[in-house]
Parts: C-alpha cells; sequence; structure tokens
C-alpha cells in the first residue's frame, strides 16, 4: 500500500509539472501582452523595450520558463501584468468563491443524485423511474452555459426572482450552483440506478435475505454499499467536469472566482493569472483523483489487496 | 421420527408476458427430524423454485405462489407476512447456496457476515458474539478462526468459503437446512469434504436437511430419502435404497443409467435423449411423454396422478400396476 501511495504520488507531481510547463508554452504563444497593454496608445520602441524588460518578458524563453520555477517553488508566482499585483494575491481574494460554489454543486449533485437514483432502482419500470431517466438525459446533454442563460431569463428576467449575476446573499447562490450541478447530478443519478439494479440480482442478496435480515437492511447495507463502487470512481470524473464547468458557469454569473479571473487572464494575455490559475486546478484534480483511488481501495477490500500484492 | 417441515400441493408459477409456466406445480412433501431429503432432476425441473417457494425467496414480480402450503411448527410460511418471515428465515430453517463467492458479500468479512446472521435474531453480548461465531468456524473446520475472522470472502478458497455459508446456516441452530446444489461448483475432492461435513453436521445436531443435486452419487451417499422431479413435479418419491435397487419411473431409470461406471468401459456414456420442455399452463398429458421410450395414446390423455406403489410414490401408467390402485395417489 506504502508503495501503491508513493508510485501515484509521484506520477500526481510529474503530471503537474507536465501540464504546467505546456501552459507555460501555449500562453508564451498565444501573444505580445506588451502590445496588449499598449494597443490604442502611441508607443515608441523604448517605453516597449522597458515594459518588457519590467516584465522579465525580454528574457530568452528557457530564462523565462527557470525563472517561473525558481519562483514556483519559493511561492512566488509574480505579477499580474494586468492588474500589476501579486498573482497570489489575486487567488486569495477569489478562492472563497469558487470552492464555495464547487462544493455547494458538487454537495447538491451527491444529495440529490444518490438518492434519486435508488428510488428509481427499486421502483424500476415504472413511471417514477422513466421520468427520472428522462430528466437525467436532459440534465446530461444540455450544456451548462445554456441551461444557466435559460436560468437567468427564466428566474431573473421574467420572474425577477432571483439575482441574474454576481454574489452577496443565499439568493445569488442558487442558479449558478444548479447551473453547475445539473450534469454530475444526473451523472451521478443515473449511475447509481445501474450499479444498484446490476447489484440487485446478485446471490448475497438472497443469503442475507435467507438469514433473516429484513429487506431494508438487505438493501442498504449489503446492496447500496456495493453498487456506491462505481459511483465514487465516477464521482472523480464529475469533480473534474465541475472544475471545467465552474469556469463558464462563473462567467455566465459574473461569479468573482477565480473562473472569471483565468478567461480575463486568458484575454488580455495576462501569462501569470493563466499560468498559475490553471496549476491550481491541475493540481486541484489530481489531489481529488488520487484521493477517490485510495478511497476506493478502502470501499472494496478486493482492490486492496490487489494493490498490496503489487 | 417427528416431522419438522411439510409442504402441501405447492405450485410456484413464473408468469411472462407471453405464458404462464407452472415451475413447480403440485408439489408435496415431508421432512423428519435429522433426515436428509434429496431433490433430484436436470437443471429446469423446478428443484430450486421448490426450496425457494418454502423460504419465500422469489421474485414477486414475476413469480407467485398459486397454492398449497409450507408447514411449520402449525404456521403456514406461504401466508405469513414478510416480517414474521424475516424470524422463520435463518432461525427455522437456513438455506446453503451453489456459488459461495458469489454468495457472501464481497465488501464485509466473513466473521460479519456470520454474526450478522446471529444478530438477525438474537441479541448476545459482544463477547459472547465473537465467541459462537468462533464456535462455529470450529464447528465447520475452518482452520485458525482467530485468523480466518477478520478474512473478506476472496482471501478464502471455495472448500473454505462454503463453509463459511455453513456456518451462516448452522448460525442459530435451524431445524431445517435447504442445500441448494453446495458443492456443484466446488472441485472433487473439496465435494467430498463438503458432503462429509454435511453428514457429520446433521448427526450432530440433528438438523434435517433437503439436499438439492442433480448428481445422483452424492443422493446415494448422502441421503435417506429421495425425490425425483421432472417439469415442475415429483415422479418419483421413495427410500433412497429402493430407488437405486429399482427405479420404477422410466426417467428415474435414465438418470441412474446415466451414471458412468467405472467397470464398464463405454465409447459413449448414456444419456436421456432431448432436454426438459418448458411446460405452459395447464399440462394435459404425462410431462415426460416426450422423451419416454414406453409413451402411449394413455400418457398422452391426461397426466398420470402420483400412485403409491411397493412403498413408494411414482407418476407413470408404465410402472407396473392395475388403473384402479392409480386414484389413490
Amino acid at each position: 500500500m506504502k508503495k501503491y501511495i508513493l508510485t501515484r504520488a509521484i506520477k500526481v507531481v510529474f503530471t503537474v509539472w507536465f501540464v504546467w510547463s505546456l501552459i507555460f508554452l501555449l500562453t508564451r504563444f498565444s501573444g505580445d501582452p506588451v502590445e496588449w497593454i499598449f494597443a490604442d496608445m502611441d508607443t515608441t520602441e523604448a517605453m516597449i523595450n522597458t515594459l518588457k524588460e519590467s516584465l522579465g518578458l525580454d528574457l530568452p524563453l528557457w530564462q523565462q520558463y527557470v525563472n517561473s520555477l525558481t519562483g514556483l517553488f519559493k511561492g512566488d508566482a509574480g505579477m499580474s501584468y494586468f492588474f500589476s499585483r501579486p498573482v497570489t494575491e489575486l487567488f486569495a481574494e477569489r478562492i472563497g468563491a469558487t470552492v464555495s460554489l464547487g462544493a455547494g454543486a458538487l454537495g447538491l449533485a451527491v444529495l440529490i443524485g444518490v438518492p434519486m437514483g435508488i428510488l428509481a432502482a427499486m421502483k424500476r419500470g415504472t413511471a417514477y423511474d422513466r421520468a427520472c431517466i428522462g430528466i437525467t438525459v436532459i440534465g446530461h446533454t444540455v450544456p451548462n452555459f445554456v441551461l444557466g442563460i435559460l436560468l437567468i431569463f427564466l428566474f431573473a428576467l421574467k420572474l425577477r426572482m432571483l439575482p441574474s449575476g454576481s454574489t452577496g446573499t443565499w439568493k445569488h447562490y442558487i442558479m449558478p450552483m444548479v447551473t453547475l450541478a445539473m450534469g454530475p447530478l444526473t451523472a451521478i443519478a443515473r449511475l447509481t440506478r445501474t450499479a444498484l439494479l446490476d447489484v440487485i440480482g446478485q446471490d448475497y442478496l438472497d443469503c442475507a435475505r435467507a438469514k433473516g435480515v429484513d429487506e431494508k437492511k438487505v438493501i442498504f447495507k449489503h446492496a447500496l454499499r456495493n453498487a456506491l463502487i462505481p459511483v465514487v470512481t465516477v464521482m472523480a470524473g464529475q469533480v473534474n467536469m465541475l472544475v471545467g464547468g465552474a469556469v463558464i458557469v462563473e462567467n455566465v454569473f459574473a461569479w468573482p472566482g477565480l473562473g472569471t479571473l483565468i478567461i480575463k487572464g486568458a484575454q488580455r494575455r495576462d501569462f501569470l493569472v493563466v499560468q498559475y490559475g490553471i496549476l491550481m486546478i491541475v493540481i486541484f484534480v489530481s489531489i481529488v483523483n488520487f484521493a477517490v483511488d485510495l478511497s476506493y481501495g478502502s470501499l472494496d477490500p478486493r482492490i486492496r489487496d490487489s494493490r498490496d500484492k503489487n | 421420527m417427528d416431522e419438522i417441515l411439510r409442504v402441501d400441493n405447492l405450485k410456484v408459477y413464473y408468469y411472462s408476458a407471453k405464458r404462464v409456466v407452472p415451475a413447480v406445480d403440485g408439489v408435496s412433501f415431508t421432512l423428519k427430524k435429522g433426515e436428509i431429503l434429496g431433490i433430484v432432476g436436470e437443471s429446469g425441473c423446478g428443484k430450486s423454485t421448490v426450496v425457494r417457494g418454502i423460504i419465500g425467496l422469489i421474485d414477486e414480480r414475476y413469480t407467485r405462489i398459486e397454492e398449497g402450503q409450507v408447514l411449520m411448527e402449525g404456521k403456514n410460511l406461504v401466508d405469513l407476512p414478510p416480517k414474521e418471515l424475516c424470524r422463520i428465515r435463518g432461525k427455522k430453517i437456513s438455506m446453503i447456496f451453489q456459488n459461495p463467492l458469489s454468495s457472501l458479500n464481497p465488501v464485509y468479512t466473513i466473521g460479519s457476515q456470520i454474526e450478522e446472521a446471529i444478530l438477525a435474531h438474537e441479541k448476545p453480548s459482544k463477547s459472547r458474539l465473537k465467541e459462537r461465531v468462533l464456535e462455529l468456524l470450529k464447528l465447520v473446520h475452518i482452520p485458525a478462526p482467530e485468523m480466518r475472522y477478520n478474512d473478506y470472502p476472496h482471501q478464502l478458497s471455495g472448500g473454505m468459503q462454503q463453509r463459511v455459508l455453513i456456518a451462516i446456516a448452522l448460525a442459530c441452530n435451524p431445524q431445517v437446512i435447504i442445500a441448494d446444489e453446495p458443492t456443484t461448483a466446488l472441485d472433487v475432492t473439496i465435494q467430498a469434504q463438503i458432503l462429509e461435513l454435511l453428514r457429520e453436521l446433521n448427526e450432530k445436531t440433528g438438523v434435517g436437511v433437503i439436499f438439492i443435486t442433480h448428481n445422483m452419487g452424492v443422493v446415494a451417499e448422502m441421503c435417506d430419502e429421495m425425490m425425483v422431479m421432472y417439469g415442475g413435479v415429483v415422479v418419483e418419491k421413495g427410500k433412497c435404497e429402493d430407488v437405486f435397487a429399482q427405479p420404477l419411473h422410466p426417467y428415474t431409470r435414465g438418470l441412474l443409467a446415466a451414471i458412468p461406471s467405472i467397470k464398464e468401459d463405454k465409447e459413449e456414456l448414456f444419456s436421456i435423449k432431448g432436454q426438459v420442455p418448458v411446460f405452459a399452463h395447464p399440462v394435459t398429458q404425462c410431462r415426460f411423454a416426450d422423451r419416454c421410450s414406453l409413451c402411449d395414446d394413455r400418457c398422452l390423455k391426461g397426466e398420470p396422478p402420483l400412485s403409491v406403489l411397493e412403498g413408494r410414490e411414482v407418476r407413470c401408467l408404465k410402472a407396473g400396476h392395475s388403473e384402479e390402485e392409480e386414484d389413490h395417489g
């Protein structure tokens, strides 16, 4: 098990480094930030050179890369070109909004998706089951920016019940959270349903019934525990989707989080903001996947064993 | 010997969109204390459905108990509400399944799965509970029970898994154990050990056993009484030694002839031609007629009754007796 954790941890570090380097290169090839900053101004060669020098953009690419990498280890991400403030400070201001939105959406997806799937499986073939499948298909196929705009149109413009964007009260959370949760929620509901149906025909349920265990306990203790193993695996994928979705949903609802910052940063060629913003996403996603992988082992003793042997 | 279980005219039908299949069509038998009753027949003859009907382990979406009674201690199990049936299962009647690995929940330790069987009916103290589990593991001859207690099912061999299932079945000292092909999934040497264990426990505790198998050799070795089923009905029932010495029903004869013998050197083994047909309700001929070499017009006119002959019950018009006697069946 220790060996397994170690090899996985090394892989995580390697992944993070690789993605970070890739983003470094991609941003550098996306254009010249100085050009963007001076877009509408009359500039002299000297002004451009001074700015480039102060931003460190006059250095050869490999030198910039090394500087960036050493800065990373020192915890110094550099200054945003646009805000002229440390990137770390910008992130610190906005990370709370993003995390609360993401965690809320994930919580909503799990708390509604899992019971919805259980009910659909228990009442398979009924109208409720079919309605659930219908809803999950819609939830799964409608892109979140479309859903977001539809919700704004309905609840903010027509009914004037909810604020269309920004943050402040709990009401501000409702629409972005629902929009963001819809994809993972429906995926979790569908998977819970199929996984439970898979388990429901298993011999060990009959064995438990033959012991005299009552039906409720047969389902919740024996069936559900096994059905949730694949659900947890898929949850990791859903968290990844959620992070990607958050960037878009934040923009639709003008949510003052990291997603908005990264998109604006990309538009303004604010390299460091993009670079470190994506670095944070990569680290977060890697950690979540790592954690899910580990929990998978504790959920399923067969997997734990196969890891011990390797 | 005392009678502990009586099954009376049990009918279990499967319902599909197209037809009604009489999987079990009027089966009656009694089980006495300490007795081992063998139920034999090919796949699809209704032997598993009979015992599942007895303890109510049927899928109610497309299976229904049409008729009949399952009597135990004056209660009819067929009519019991689910909660009361739970009190019988595991406590009075328990079951051992065919496939030991898939019958144990992969995510719980075997210790906790045996405990569950006890806790479903009793509330012993924690230390007493563990003690009881270890006793059970010893009873079914699992070596080093202390160490095995925390093992997961996949860490045990097939034979050990089946022993755990037997321990679960014995957890509350039931009066009847139903063993549904308990050795089919095991290899031959392990089979013999499990059979010996079941016999030993039967002698030690006096538990009645309903033993389902398609292996005639196993029946000969294990059972006191045997019941041959075909197409959802009993075709022959009697003491094992009698049936083996002189089978009365052509189907029983076929089954016995199909046992390979070590003495004879045959090119090809005997088999009964064809396979068990799926019947639709109602059945109006002898169910074995299509595969029987003795079949004539009489056999196609109506289903022969189960009649008593030489201290045995047999369902065949050709079993060598006059028509008057048949009506007593």
